[in-house]
């Protein structure tokens, strides 16, 4: 119950009409981003951060993570109307999605995607609501040892489980954790890896390199490929929404399934991908019709929309509870945090109640508009669509120095986010994965922190990740994730041999 | 995302393939991941009396860096073929983007962030997009002035000015 109550507090915080307008404001231009090719959820975040700055937190945040629900949302309108996902997680809704809008069922199919979306959410902010206040009060007991061991769980379960080259993956991560040390060192104020060169003192800022890895380098990308936009037209009637809703319990099951997968892999990191398509993948098995799926069938809308949302608003789980980011955009939220001053981790429910709850309010709130909106204003969105790119790229790009500049007033930073473009570019090309990197930019520092004091606590003993039950087992996992590819083909080997014999 | 291969004008030549581009770049953060190492090992990577230096840690990281993107060279070099990593008509659809922007990166130190807007805006959708002069020209204005108002008179984020800005009294 204290839960409900600290969330009517939160409902508090967040009913000023400056909240409630910035929270509108946040959503359009969510959805905007969401909605223009090449740009999506990580990327609008990180380009409307500066606007934030001078805002205090809370508001910031609101505003923030409506853009985010926004962007959600928006994903959606392109993947179903002209067959181009938004986001690597609306992938698997143009299976569906697009079929249904070639029948003449754009409408339908919309406002499926929107309301499995804002189910997904629910579900995952109900269970932030519950479980994360248990969690961040939990690890306030942790200790550097404890985590450490979670941070390296969190790097782990990327190499191990990620679907890239693990060559590669250990690529991104370990020049990400390079980067991130380039400065001064804040155990010992000592600097390193700067070589005499004064721009490089206050380091490499994670927000200039996400823009540039994201921003920058999505444009260059999208300029190559030469997107042509052929979409459907569509506008939602009452009608149709009544219609779908009235449709909706039949699926229960797909939604229920769904969900639960997206916020277990929303939690584990980067997992919203990951969780579309086995959420479309589950439904289509369980599916007592498998053959429709594909051909503009609602159910599968309804999967990957939710298991995405879910996943996506889950995501935020750990980042408020232990200062872990469960995805790109959440390790972007994590980066706003640090630059208004506060410290994320499970300090972060107890020093600022009026930040956690308002902004898990606005989660609620957030959807529930964002909803409402998309379902009335889609037509204007779409038509955002048939802007000339030639007009949209330039201002992207202008978007993305304002915001490279801002972070610090620098304009070295710029130079770095045109750098980073061009990083981003030729990684996405061969294949190196940009969200490890993007997490060991921002985890870097602390997870050496976390490292170096619990080696100073422990006068040099590694045994010290081993030193009890807790910090045991999460150190033991994350070597068997890291280990787990070749584990796994071992046993296969294993088990091949014993059928052999 | 990547590009379907039936979309690319399949005449147009190839100018480096996948596998060169992945060589070179592991060369090149093999080279980064040596100059690092280099360096914190002249930071000190052993241990004081307060525990690993400031160079332990990154210095054994340089290692799997180095590691890894040895294992990537070693890998492309047995493999017999490679995709296309970018044909040459792709390639200039990106420098049609990039060296605007590297203009206008330029251009914002002296003339300021606004009017570099402006004339990347309009000068893209000009000769890039082919868009109406005069329509270019008002998008790019809207939009340049939309910039200036919202972040530096409404949110209070101040952004580098040129002489423009000084002359209107800003």
């Amino acid at each position: 119950m204290e839960a409900f109550h600290l969330l009517m507090y939160g409902f508090g915080v967040l009913l000023t009409w400056k909240t409630l307008a910035l929270m509108m404001l946040g959503l359009v231009l969510g959805i905007f981003v969401g909605v223009l090719p090449g740009l999506g959820g990580p990327n609008g975040v990180a380009i409307l951060l500066p606007l934030t700055f001078t805002m205090d937190p809370t508001s910031a945040i609101v505003m923030l993570s409506c853009i985010y629900w926004g962007a959600l949302f928006g994903g959606a309108i392109t993947s179903i109307l002209f067959n181009i996902p938004g986001e690597a997680w609306s992938v698997a809704t143009t299976f569906d999605g697009y079929p249904m809008a070639q029948q003449g069922k754009a409408a339908e199919a919309l406002t499926a995607a929107f309301t499995s979306s804002f189910i997904g959410s629910l579900v995952a902010v109900l269970l932030i609501t519950f479980l994360a206040p248990g969690i961040a009060s939990f690890a306030l007991r942790f200790g550097p040892p404890e985590f450490f061991s979670v941070y390296l769980l969190t790097f782990c379960s990327f190499v191990g489980l990620g679907r890239e080259e693990k060559h590669k993956t250990l690529i991104s991560m370990s020049l990400g954790l390079l980067l991130a040390g380039v400065g001064m060192d804040t155990v010992s104020g000592q600097l390193r890896m700067t070589f005499g060169w004064s721009e490089l003192f206050r380091g490499i800022n994670f927000l200039v390199a996400v823009i540039g890895l994201f921003g920058i380098s999505e444009i260059l990308l999208t300029m190559e490929e030469r997107l042509a936009l052929r979409g459907h037209a569509a506008s939602i009637s009452l009608r149709v929404v009544l219609k779908v809703w009235k449709e909706m319990p039949r699926y229960w099951i797909t939604l229920l399934r769904s969900a639960v997968i997206g916020c277990w892999l929303g939690i584990t990191p980067g997992g919203a991908i990951a969780a579309s398509f086995m959420g479309y993948n589950l439904a289509k098995r369980f599916s007592k019709d498998k053959e429709s799926f594909g051909k503009g069938r609602i159910e599968g809308v309804f999967a990957p929309e939710t298991a995405a949302h879910a996943s996506g608003t889950s995501a935020l789980l750990p980042m408020l509870a232990l200062g872990i980011p469960g995805s790109g955009t959440a390790a972007i939220l994590l980066g706003g945090l640090m630059v208004w001053g506060l410290n994320p981790g499970p300090l972060l429910f107890v020093e600022h109640k009026n930040f956690v709850w308002g902004l898990i309010a606005s989660m609620y709130l957030g959807n529930v508009v964002g909803l409402i909106l998309v379902l009335s204003t889609v037509p204007i969105f779409a038509a955002v669509l048939r802007v000339p790119f030639a007009a949209i790229a330039p201002m992207i790009v202008v978007s993305c120095a304002i915001g490279a500049f801002a972070i610090q007033n620098a304009m070295f930073d710029v130079w770095l986010m045109l750098l980073f473009g061009i990083v981003g570019y030729v990684f996405k090309k061969i294949g190196i994965p940009l969200a490890p990197f993007t997490l060991a930019l921002v985890l870097g520092n602390r997870a050496e922190d976390a490292f170096r004091l619990s080696m100073i606590g422990a006068a040099g003993d590694m045994r010290v990740f081993w030193s009890n039950g807790l910090v045991g087992s999460i150190t033991t996992l994350a070597l068997v994730l890291l280990f787990w590819p070749l584990l796994s083909a071992l046993w296969q080997r294993l088990s091949g041999a014993h059928r052999a014999h | 995302m990547q590009p379907a291969q039936e979309e690319q004008p399949a005449d147009s030549p190839v100018v480096a393939s996948s596998r060169t581009v992945d060589i070179a770049v592991s060369l090149l953060l093999l080279a980064l991941a040596g100059l690092l190492a280099f360096d914190n090992w002249r930071t000190g990577l052993s241990w004081d009396s307060t525990g690993p230096q400031a160079g332990y840690f990154p210095f054994y990281l340089s290692l799997i860096l180095a590691a890894s993107s040895v294992y990537g060279i070693v890998k492309e070099l047995a493999a017999r073929q490679s995709e296309p990593f970018v044909r040459r008509e792709q390639l200039r659809r990106v420098l049609q983007v990039f060296a605007p922007t590297l203009a206008f990166c330029l251009l914002m130190q002296w003339l300021g962030l606004y009017v570099a807007s402006f004339l990347l805006v309009a000068g893209f959708m000009i000769w890039v997009g082919r868009i109406a002069v005069w329509k270019s020209l008002v998008t790019a204005l809207v939009f340049s002035v939309a910039m200036f108002v919202t972040f530096d008179i409404a949110f209070d984020v101040i952004m580098p000015k040129g002489p423009l800005e000084a002359l209107l009294g800003f």
